[in-house]
């Protein structure tokens, strides 16, 4: 390890240094739920490689005017020189007072890729062009707007996603190169974001088993909002209501409406029915089967461990029971 | 930012390519010129049509190909000024070929700006500041666009560039005062570099001096401290030549060999004089006939022949103070052996001028009468001076006295030089400058490469050497007045020489005065004149230098960041009521809830008193007098004062840290 150590100290010094002085950096980002103005004194600057190639040309030209004692060319090496200085407030303070927001972030499933909204606004009357937007050490893959004059503008972070729960955002950066590109100024921010990761839908395959629900057989009580499906003979202990009384005229005996909830089975999803599975392979086929559920309209309840979720259908529904398998057992709220 | 090049950007690009590569078009071979234009043609081509960009091995043999062109061009010297700059256009342009990445456009960029440099080895005049700036602010424009995804408009590039460069102005002008100067050159200047180009030549055959009358460039500008001697003394004296090989005059041992090893005797009165002296050729150093040895600069002496000469060739600009006494003996005596030498001839050149001569010797003894007596053979019989003489064959002596009688001062000065080592009297050719005209608008005399002349200068007992001008014979105005005023008008005077309206030369008499000024403060500005304008403002030392410098130069630049940034402060709030809502949101912010973007005041104030209930009252108080004083149609200052005073005692900080004490 020390000799590891070492070898890096002595074959990349300054990729060493900038590697300590970023650690130092990020230990202090704190976390921070509203909106953060960006300060001047979080604003980190240091030479682009253009920077320095631009240094070493003025070099150059130094050099060319002194051999020539050419006071035109000392007049362009100096302006240049002034340039390239005054270049570096410029870069800085391109990203001194913006506001960081966090917008919103939907949730993903494992595997997917969660994606983060920052919201950059610009107080001043002066727009801000080319702010980068990226997770530290991936300038590269950063995504670059101009935020308006007292305008602002939403950016996405993309973070691929492995395991169930809450993947906090982490620390991200602002940056910019803006004007000239001889300078790279930064700033790292960490706000209060979360994506919320489903578990990794199972593939299939395993069908769930047909468990009667606590009501046993549906009754005509709930038609109402269930989907009509069809008529049949009356049979003793029908409802009156359920009756279909427009037919009873014609018929010689009576029909009574049924609806499709009354025909099935209400489906409970079962945390004990896949015995077999770890805890992970269960909440992924539990996911499956909530979707699965879901696509084909049924109506279903969740049974997890010390969680139970009453039967029903729909979004809000379909999204209680995956933040239930997402969360379950996690030690976050 | 961006890895490729939007279309607008790239013809933007290629605009100022050619704005920056345009001046060079006069030194530049024209194939290399109409390669430079049609790479950039090409370039923008294949950006609209969308044409493929050529494959490696191409741009490998152009690259080759061109190479190989300029180092054909110029005989395989690349290290000259002229091969330098071509080569470097030439691969700048060729950059165009492997243009893709950011890396290449930036590249592209800095070469730009390096190239910016290369003109003002070739012109340093006033309007190439103007140049300067312009191609300045262009090139950043376009590498502030470079900076940015998609293209921009040059309305904003420009203003962000023109920012930039103004605040840059005042570093730069505090460098180039401050910024040590050391003596150039470092490694030595190419044989053609510009500070070479005009001057005296090194040897006088015919026409080599009205070739200088072509250019009307300065030589240097005189200021008199004093009386001004008058037009036919002011004789300045530059390279002395006294070997005759048949043809051309030239120096028999190198000039710089030896300093004045003869008496000079300096009689009447001394007249002082400074002298702003242009970059040139060689090391002359251009003085009135006689400089005193006292009064002669550091690094300057006087030459076996009188010269004035600097120690190392003369490439920048420089003034020097001297005295001279227009009436001296020169060399009183001679000795065996240099006299020998001013009568050297080569014997088998001139057959009727020898004949002249020993014909001159029978009827003049006298040294003094033989002179005065072929100066009036020069004034009597039709010599013309003019400035396209006839050329001249093998026997050039004999053929101009004898045949065509017409030429230029060189004729003179050589034909008369020839008759009198012909006749026995010692003699030699100085060339240098003759006149000056005065300017106006500084008091000063300028005296161009127009004015060069040569005269000579004969041996006579007891009087040493003394100044016999043939060509103030012929044509007395040339000296008297001017060169314009000696020569016919019909015979094509160039440009500069040409007579002129009253307005005119005002005009020109004012750039001039312009132009004296900007050689003597800003191109002159080198080690010396920095010392002298330094030590006027206390800073004798070197240390102190930097120090000022550090201490200036970091003050202007703090100054220009407090500019930048307050260009991007925070819009201050106007709404007063707002400014009180804002306060208290910070407040609550920093308690650990931020009002979210798009919450209204009242449902904010309704989440904040639900998570704290001890804060509600306080909170849906100030929320009641935000929004009514936000939404008033007439301002209510009792109102606001209360708002003011419920934001002033709405602590929740305070509150928290007390809560937290208690528990």
């Amino acid at each position: 390890m020390r000799v590891w150590l070492i070898t890096t100290v002595l074959l990349k010094p300054l990729h060493f240094v900038q590697n300590r002085i970023d650690a130092w950096v990020m230990a202090r980002v704190r976390r921070q739920s509203g909106p953060i103005t960006v300060a001047r004194g979080r604003v980190y600057i240091l030479p682009t490689r253009f920077g320095y190639a631009f240094a070493l040309m003025l070099l150059a030209m130094l050099l060319g005017a002194m051999n020539y004692s050419n006071s035109m060319a000392f007049l362009l090496t100096f302006l240049l020189a002034g340039l390239g200085l005054v270049c570096m407030h410029h870069t800085h303070a391109n990203l001194v007072n913006i506001q960081l927001r966090a917008g919103s972030c939907a949730p993903v499933f494992a595997g997917d890729i969660a994606h983060f909204e920052v919201r950059i606004d610009n107080p001043s009357a002066h727009p801000r062009y080319a702010l980068a937007l990226s997770w530290p050490k991936a300038e590269k893959q950063a995504i670059t707007a101009d935020v308006p004059a007292r305008g602002s503008i939403t950016l996405v972070l993309s973070l691929p996603t492995q395991h169930r729960g809450w993947l906090p955002a982490g620390v991200f950066s602002v940056s910019t190169e803006y004007p000239l590109g001889l300078f790279h100024a930064w700033t790292w921010a960490e706000l209060d974001m979360r994506c919320l990761v489903f578990p990794r839908p199972a593939p299939g395959g395993i069908v769930p088993p047909a468990t009667v629900g606590t009501n046993g057989l549906a009754s005509g009580e709930r038609s109402g909002q269930d989907e009509f499906a069809g008529l049949r003979s009356y049979r003793r202990g029908d409802a009156p209501r359920s009756i279909h009384w427009k037919s009873f005229p014609k018929l010689t005996h009576p029909v009574v409406k049924q609806f499709a909830e009354t025909l099935e089975q209400e489906l409970w999803l079962d945390w004990v029915a896949l015995p077999w599975l770890d805890t992970e392979a269960r909440l992924s086929q539990l996911t499956r089967w909530v979707l699965d559920a879901e696509a084909a309209q049924r109506s279903y309840g969740l049974r997890l461990p010390g969680r139970v979720i009453a039967p029903g259908r729909g979004d809000a529904h379909r999204i209680e029971c995956l933040r239930a398998l997402a969360l379950y057992e996690d030690a976050q709220p | 930012m961006n890895e490729y090049l939007p279309l607008a950007t790239l013809l933007r690009l290629l605009a100022v390519l050619t704005l920056t590569l345009a001046p060079h078009v006069g030194h530049l071979p024209p194939w290399v010129s109409a390669l430079i234009a049609g790479l950039i043609v090409w370039r923008g081509l294949t950006a609209y049509r969308q044409w493929r960009m050529p494959g490696t091995m191409v741009k490998i043999a152009l690259a080759l190909l061109a190479f190989v062109g300029v180092l054909v061009h110029f005989d395989g010297r690349l290290g000259g000024q002229n091969a330098g700059t071509t080569l470097l256009c030439v691969m700048t342009a060729l950059k165009l070929l492997e243009f893709k990445g950011r890396r290449d456009v930036m590249v592209l960029i800095f070469l730009m700006y390096f190239m910016l440099l290369t003109h003002f080895l070739f012109s340093q005049e006033m309007w190439t500041v103007a140049y300067l700036f312009v191609c300045v602010l262009a090139v950043t424009a376009v590498l502030i666009e470079c900076q940015h995804r998609g293209a921009l408009s040059p309305r904003i590039t420009l203003r962000k560039g023109g920012i930039m460069v103004l605040q840059a102005l005042p570093l730069m002008v505090l460098l180039f005062v401050l910024f040590p100067r050391i003596p150039g050159p470092l490694w030595g200047l190419p044989e053609d570099s510009a500070a070479a180009r005009s001057g005296l030549p090194d040897q006088m055959a015919p026409g080599d001096i009205s070739r200088l009358i072509e250019s009307d460039e300065v030589a240097f500008r005189v200021e008199f401290h004093g009386p001004v001697p008058p037009p036919s003394a002011r004789y300045w004296r530059g390279p002395v030549f006294d070997h005759f090989d048949g043809r051309a005059w030239r120096d028999s041992v190198p000039t710089f060999a030896s300093g004045l090893s003869s008496r000079l005797e300096l009689l009447g009165e001394p007249v002082s004089y400074a002298i702003m002296l242009e970059s040139q050729r060689g090391r002359w150093l251009f003085a009135l006939d006689m400089p005193a040895a006292r009064s002669l600069p550091d690094d300057a002496f006087i030459g076996r022949e009188g010269q004035l000469l600097a120690r190392k060739p003369v490439t920048e600009r420089r003034r020097y103070e001297l005295t001279s006494y227009m009436q001296y003996r020169l060399a009183p005596e001679l000795d065996e052996h240099a006299r020998k030498r001013y009568l050297r001839l080569p014997p088998d050149f001139n057959p009727r001028t020898r004949t002249l001569a020993a014909t001159l010797r029978t009827h003049y003894t006298d040294d003094e009468a033989l002179v005065t007596a072929v100066l009036r053979m020069f004034h009597e019989q039709p010599f013309v001076y003019t400035l396209r003489p006839p050329p001249l064959g093998r026997h050039s002596v004999d053929e101009f006295l004898f045949d065509t009688r017409r030429g230029f001062c060189e004729h003179y000065a050589g034909a008369f030089s020839f008759l009198m080592r012909a006749a026995g009297i010692p003699a030699r050719v100085v060339t240098g400058y003759q006149g000056g005209q005065h300017n106006v608008f500084g008091d000063y005399y300028v005296v161009r490469q127009s004015d060069a002349h040569a005269w000579a200068e004969v041996w006579i007992e007891n009087r040493g050497w003394v100044r016999v001008d043939p060509t103030a014979a012929v044509s007395p105005q040339r000296i008297e007045q001017s060169i314009e005023a000696a020569l016919d008008a019909a015979e094509g005077l160039p440009g500069h020489l040409a007579a002129r309206t009253r307005l005119r030369f005002y005009l020109e008499a004012r750039w001039e005065w312009l132009n004296g000024r900007w050689n003597a403060l800003v191109l002159s500005y080198g080690p010396e004149l920095q010392q002298r304008f330094l030590e006027r403002l206390g800073l004798d030392d070197l240390r102190d230098t930097i120090l000022a410098l550090t201490v200036l130069g970091t003050s202007i630049l703090a100054f220009m960041g407090v500019l930048t940034l307050r260009q991007f402060a925070p819009e201050p709030v106007r709404d007063a009521a707002l400014r009180e809502w804002q306060r208290l949101t910070r407040r609550l912010a920093r308690a650990g809830l931020p009002q979210r973007p798009g919450e209204g005041p009242r449902d904010y104030a309704a989440r904040v008193a639900a998570v704290h209930p001890e804060w509600a009252q306080a909170i849906h108080h100030i929320t009641q007098l935000y929004v009514r004083m936000r939404y008033l149609d007439d301002p209510d200052p009792a109102g606001q004062n209360a708002l003011v005073d419920a934001v002033r005692a709405f602590k929740p900080r305070s509150a928290r840290r007390r809560s937290w004490i208690r528990s």
